[in-house]
């Protein structure tokens, strides 16, 4: 766990609307050195809106926000040049090449040429075949991880990432996983929200945010420990018509569909012979049979359900 | 053998000196899900525009539901559906009229045109929202207008190029259940997409490298074949402190943090060796063996193909 003096941002009843409309709803998170947070939560949930406030976009209608254990009602330059901040919309300079791009955001920082620092990141995230290459000429992938070195140039103590991996082919993606790494190694801190809760699996802890409100904040760990179901695989000839007909059994509290196979989610007390038996009954010929551990999906959807639904 | 509706043999396409696709084979049923995986620039988009007509192959051939790409492009465009990330619905049209917008671009009128409309909203659940500006509604909701749009025509094959990006876990699990009732009544589906946990949906699995498929077969097929090493999870107090131990060990392939545990990838013939490494440290550890996901196994045949290529003396 993190100690007091590791937090680097502390979050508490942080609420704001839009026309009425409550987009966060007393929110409380925390984010330490080293720590790498996920926020998930469907579209709509107040994701995007919690960050644009943690970096001084927007204000907080209520509530309080403390950097690097200081805590205050605006964003001083002192914090926010601590503050790396990368957007879904995040526009490099397409006509500059790889290395002028990181050359130009470090000015804008007012930071002089430091062609060690370029170098580094260059090297961090594996781009140093392709400086001089122009940004408009990259794969989706590759604009993304120099977008993320142009957030590092000035060195930032807290990283926040905003749905960063959208469009970044699996390649791409493992470098930004090693890059966010290598950072936590450092000590950075990093919040980062996804729509993709595979991702949430690599996070210290993960926030689930709903309806503007804060559901779970636990390791993945934790997490999966506060879902109340067992999850079964089951592997059968026509898995999809199986789905169909098994869909509507009250024995079941959830289902997923898989191309070659199923996953069956039932209450906690009931036993694999119990739905062996039940499924021999209904006439499935079970090839294979098997107790998963549940994924973070299991719970996510778990705790939407519990929490009201989803409208 | 089911009925096959996108068969291809030895496609290939050169732009120039660079060939973009490289003798590509594959054929899809109808009623199947296939899932055609690669990075950016692999072939993916090249070959998807063969198979729609839309491109000439320079080598092999293709059939798509019947009709030969090379002689019959045009019959082609008329049966199948296309819709992209990108998809182009007119953002300041409503539902309806981006419905009724596109049937004609297909071709549809009238009755004809009416009575798909309504059958489609219903498939999708779309009823109640024919007057919403499209431009104001949530993406997992464009994105299930902009399938409408692609299958008014009823389109034989279907497909789709990264469908999903950027929508949240439920809008994305109601749109897979779209595409099985698009199986469901026998219409063949190509799907493209980088989000690999997706690819586990589909019945059938292509991984295209270079131009080249290295890879195929079902989600558990491409999990048991094309990965040989042990993944193994590690659970230990201090797991940033070892990272840096364990990746100086040479049967260690790879290290990545998940959470609070460290995923670990063994050889094969290096899982006794490894743990007797572990002991050695005298920490308090838990270690148990995980399936692959499909990512891994794909990062795993993509750095297999970079070494073959370093090896060849290509960059």
């Amino acid at each position: 766990m993190t100690s007091m003096s590791d937090l680097v941002l502390k979050i508490k009843g942080l609420g704001k609307s839009f026309a009425g409309v409550k987009a966060l709803d007393g929110v409380d998170l925390e984010v330490g050195r080293g720590e790498f947070v996920c926020l998930v939560g469907p579209d709509g949930a107040g994701k995007t809106t919690l960050i644009r406030l943690i970096c001084g976009l927007e204000q907080a209608d209520r509530g309080e926000i403390e950097y690097f254990g200081r805590q205050q009602k605006k964003l001083g330059s002192k914090e926010r040049v601590r503050l790396g901040y990368l957007s879904q919309y995040f526009s490099l300079y397409e006509d500059l090449t790889v290395e002028e791009n990181l050359d130009f955001f470090s000015r804008l920082y007012g930071q002089a040429r430091n062609q060690e620092l370029v170098e580094r990141l260059l090297e961090f995230t594996r781009m140093t075949p392709f400086r001089q290459r122009q940004a408009g000429k990259l794969s989706g992938g590759m604009k993304q991880k120099l977008a993320l070195a142009c957030t590092l140039v000035h060195q930032p103590d807290l990283l926040l990432l905003d749905e960063p991996t959208t469009g970044v082919d699996p390649v791409s993606r493992r470098d930004f996983w090693q890059i966010l790494f290598n950072l936590q190694l450092q000590g950075k801190a990093i919040l980062m929200s996804t729509p993709y809760l595979d991702e949430a699996e690599r996070a210290s802890r993960v926030a689930l945010i709903h309806q503007g409100r804060l559901l779970a904040f636990e390791t993945p760990d934790n997490l999966k420990k506060q879902f109340a179901g067992r999850v079964f695989e089951l592997i059968t000839s026509d898995p999809q018509s199986w789905y169909k007909r098994l869909k509507s059994q009250a024995v079941f509290l959830d289902l997923q569909l898989f191309g070659d196979r199923l996953h069956l989610v039932v209450r906690p007390e009931v036993q694999v012979s119990e739905i062996a038996e039940f499924l021999i009954n209904q006439g499935v010929k079970v090839e294979h049979l098997e107790e998963v551990p549940p994924g973070l999906e299991n719970v996510f959807i778990f705790l939407i359900n519990k929490s009201g639904g989803q409208n | 053998m089911s009925r096959l509706a996108v068969e291809a043999q030895g496609l290939s396409k050169k732009f120039g000196p660079f060939l973009a696709v490289d003798h590509v084979s594959l054929s899809i049923s109808y009623g199947s899900i296939f899932g055609f995986l690669g990075a950016n620039g692999a072939g993916k988009s090249t070959t998807i525009r063969m198979l729609c007509g839309l491109l000439r192959p320079s080598a092999g051939w293709a059939r798509v539901a019947d009709y030969d790409v090379l002689t019959e492009a045009d019959r082609i465009k008329k049966v199948i559906g296309y819709m992209s990330q990108r998809f182009s619905l007119y953002q300041d049209l409503t539902v309806q009229e981006n419905l009724e917008f596109f049937g004609r671009v297909y071709g549809l009128n009238g009755s004809k045109l009416k009575s798909r409309i309504t059958q489609v909203k219903e498939l999708v659940g779309l009823q109640g929202l024919e007057n919403k500006l499209t431009g104001k509604m949530p993406s997992g909701w464009k994105q299930k207008l902009a399938l409408s749009c692609a299958i008014l025509h009823e389109p034989e094959v279907i497909f789709l190029d990264e469908p999903t990006g950027g929508v949240d876990p439920i809008s994305r699990r109601n749109f897979w259940e779209l595409i099985y009732k698009m199986s469901e009544e026998g219409r063949a589906v190509l799907v493209t997409t980088h989000y690999l946990d997706e690819a586990e949906y589909c019945h059938e699995l292509s991984l295209i490298h270079a131009g080249r498929i290295i890879a195929s077969g079902g989600p558990r097929e491409m999990k048991k074949n094309y990965f040989p090493g042990n993944l193994l999870e590690l659970a230990c107090s201090k797991p940033l402190k070892i990272y840096e131990k364990l990746k100086t060990w040479p049967e260690v392939q790879g290290v990545s943090l998940f959470g609070t545990r460290l995923h670990v990838l063994v050889e094969k013939e290096g899982l006794q060796k490894f743990k007797q490494r572990l002991e050695s440290l005298g920490l308090e550890f838990s270690l148990r063996l995980i399936n692959p996901t499909l990512e891994d196994v794909f990062i795993h045949q993509l750095e297999k193909e970079a070494e073959k290529d370093k090896a060849n003396g290509h960059s």
